[in-house]
């Protein structure tokens, strides 16, 4: 039995071994009710929700502060106009008529405070019963617990009352008090609609926060277990998309361009190794051969010293395709750019004609050089030659005509704007469109080639000196043939600034 | 010739030595950077073959601290790393010759002995005169004469023939022509210095009883009168 039956998992079975261990891994990431709470989308509803409390208790408490002096002004004014209307009183009548007032007065439903002593502070009139002591002394204002002549005293909370004490001429004094528990009625309200909207606030917050949350970890939650069951699959499914184009969406819209390049990146790799492993394998093995056959016993010192010449050449040959490989490798994870410096791009292209011109004259071929001179590019004049080089092997090797006889090859370099651009042209057989892309590839030999030697590098090296370059490699149709074409920045001119 | 050889890896270190010492030179070797700064220091090596990383002191910080004092002693690089960037950083560092890993002894032997040649020769002025058996070159004129008769060369056909002249009777190979000649350091991939090799040697050669440019196996070429 496979250890993989008992583990419970929702992930369907895959092919490959490691998507799957990565799958198993990040299953392991808790994704329980708890997340709901630690989810980004819930905090930030709890931040607001903070923020908003705060507001409303201010704001709230502003207005509370405002009602209390507005009450208390109210108060202070009707106390005011009492002693004003007393006063008058006292004046008229004295004491006596001030007293008949205030019985009078104080009589009433919902009657001011009053009180009047003599000098000495015997009692005159007044529903006030006791007041502290050393009140009557002073004239002024304050608040007193009260309790009005015949009232039950409430045990919990005695009455306040806002008083003022006013000093009569020949010592009279007279309290006059307004109730207070209004203003504290008023503090009762504010607090308990302070308690409710806190409340409210609380719970809406929270469930809100709870709504949302859950709406985006929903679809965050779809994203993950999607993302996992591709990663354990090979990564042929994509995620959905809502099609409302707001944030997620292009979340996912990135995340499966991402898993696009990555099935390019594998299949490149898958490719480059299952090539490795037949171009390499093969020169490794008649190595390999050839030191045996050395080995045998039967074999002749000269047999030995042909069989060890011939190891030697295998070897330099593979020395040759790894040189390449790095090469390749290194310049497209781009670590040539800082010998890049303009050079005299004209010159550069001569000297390869001019090294193969007798090649080509040897092989037969014609070769026709059209260089405009003076040109100057920006970038590397040894990687630029190489690649001039394997463009010219390329079509000395592959360009004869499909009715034979020798290549006719035409190279050329021009200034095309701001970039300068070589080219070689042959009239052999050409490659078909569909397998432009094929013929760039690392070990990317066209099956028509297969039987020619060659490690079918030449034309990547020439892409990826042309990437480092950030520059193009066009394959075009030369009608018949093939047009392989190099476009390189030129170099901008001494006056115009540097940007790099 | 006398060599240091500043090297770690103990086989191939043993190898170049026994393989130095059968062409009758007479090379010692170092294994880390400390030792062979201190040896190279000491003086009296024709050409000092630095390996680029080494434990203790690495090759470039080597070449730099010889040439801080004037020590001007031929170096050359054997590096892993071949790309061309490795390869200006080497030259930069101080050294006068730069051979990626894998190499080939008969490669590393022809350099070697161009470069400790070159020192005996820098001594004098460049001559303006060469002169191999009854071949002439004149740096000046430009004229190429074979006992007494022109040979009319392309300028690149000129400068394949200065160079092999300036190293008569030394090996060159063909990577070195294409570095010294057309001024690349890439692979050409064909054998594309043969053809130009064989023309020149169509040109001095032919018609002549006594060939002068020698096709040494498995090196190069060479331009020299045959000692048989």
């Amino acid at each position: 039995m496979e250890p993989r039956a008992s583990a419970a998992s929702s992930t369907p079975a895959s092919a490959g071994g490691a998507a799957k261990a990565l799958a198993k891994g990040a299953a392991k990431v808790p994704a329980p009710r708890s997340a709901l709470f630690r989810s980004t989308a819930f905090r930030l509803t709890l931040l607001y929700m903070g923020v908003f409390a705060i507001f409303a208790a201010f704001a709230l408490g502003y207005v509370a502060w405002n009602a209390r002096s507005l009450i208390e002004d109210q108060i202070r004014q009707t106390i005011d106009a009492e002693i004003t209307g007393l006063s008058e009183q006292f004046r008229q009548g004295g004491i006596r008529r001030l007293v008949t007032v205030i019985e009078q007065r104080a009589r009433g439903p919902g009657a001011s405070l009053y009180l009047v002593t003599t000098p000495f502070g015997e009692r005159l009139a007044g529903n006030v019963e006791q007041v502290p002591v050393g009140l009557l002394d002073r004239a002024g204002e304050s608040e007193i617990p009260f309790s009005r002549n015949g009232e039950e005293q409430p045990a919990a909370r005695p009455a306040v009352a806002i008083v003022r004490v006013y000093l009569l001429p020949a010592g009279f004094r007279v309290l006059v008090g307004r109730d207070a528990s209004e203003r504290d009625r008023l503090r009762a309200v504010v607090r308990r609609a302070g308690g409710w909207s806190l409340g409210v606030v609380l719970v809406l917050g929270v469930l809100g926060g709870f709504v949302i949350a859950r709406r985006i970890l929903k679809r965050v939650d779809a994203m993950s277990a999607t993302t996992l069951s591709i990663m354990s699959s090979d990564l042929k499914d994509r995620l959905p998309l809502a099609g409302n184009g707001d944030e997620l969406d292009r979340l996912a819209g990135n995340l499966n361009t991402m898993l696009d390049r990555i099935t390019v990146l594998m299949g490149g790799i898958r490719q480059v190794s299952d090539t490795i492993a037949h171009d390499l394998k093969t020169p490794l093995t008649r190595l390999r051969n050839r030191a045996e056959e050395a080995l045998r016993p039967t074999a002749t010192p000269d047999d030995m010293r042909r069989a060890l010449e011939g190891v030697t050449d295998d070897a330099d040959n593979l020395i040759r395709v790894f040189n390449a490989l790095l090469m390749i490798a290194r310049l497209e994870a781009g670590q040539a750019r800082e010998v890049m410096a303009p050079f005299d791009a004209s010159a550069a292209a001569e000297g390869v004609a001019e090294l193969y011109e007798a090649l080509a004259e040897e092989a037969g071929a014609s070769f026709t050089c059209a260089i405009a001179p003076g040109i100057t590019a920006h970038g590397n004049r040894e990687l630029v030659g190489q690649a001039l080089s394997n463009m010219i092997d390329n079509a000395l090797k592959y360009g004869s005509p499909a009715a034979g006889g020798a290549p006719t090859i035409a190279f050329g370099i021009a200034r095309d704007g701001a970039n300068v651009v070589f080219s070689v042209s042959d009239h052999g057989p050409g490659i078909p469109p569909d397998q432009h892309s094929r013929a760039l590839e690392r070990f990317g030999r066209l099956d028509s080639s297969r039987s020619q030697p060659g490690f079918g590098l030449g034309l990547s090296l020439v892409r990826a000196v042309a990437q480092i370059h950030d520059g193009t490699l066009d394959l075009k149709d030369n009608a018949p043939g093939l047009s392989v074409v190099l476009s390189i920045p030129a170099a901008r001119a001494s006056g115009e600034p540097d940007g790099r | 010739m006398r060599l240091l050889i500043i090297e770690d890896d103990s086989d191939s270190a043993i190898y170049l030595v026994k393989a130095f010492r059968e062409e009758g030179h007479v090379a010692d070797h170092a294994a880390d950077g400390l030792t062979g700064y201190a040896m190279a220091e000491g003086g009296g090596y024709d050409v000092l073959v630095v390996d680029r990383m080494l434990p203790r002191m690495d090759g470039l910080s080597l070449i730099r601290s010889l040439r801080a004092q004037n020590d001007t002693t031929p170096v050359l690089i054997l590096s892993a790393l071949g790309q061309v960037d490795d390869r200006v950083k080497g030259l930069r560092a101080g050294g006068d010759d730069y051979l990626p890993k894998p190499y080939a002894f008969s490669e590393l032997l022809a350099r070697v002995e161009v470069l400790s040649r070159r020192r005996a020769a820098a001594a004098s002025a460049e001559p303006t005169h060469y002169k191999v058996a009854d071949l002439e070159l004149d740096r000046l004129t430009r004229k190429v004469t074979r006992a007494g008769e022109d040979i009319a060369l392309q300028p690149r056909e000129f400068r394949l023939l200065e160079y092999l002249m300036r190293n008569a009777g030394q090996v060159v190979t063909r990577t070195m022509l294409l570095e010294n000649v057309w001024d690349y350091h890439f692979d050409p991939q064909t054998n594309v210095i043969d053809v130009h090799v064989s023309r020149l040697r169509a040109k001095l050669d032919k018609g002549q009883a006594v060939p002068l440019l020698q096709t040494v196996r498995g090196a190069g070429y060479s331009l020299r009168v045959e000692a048989r």
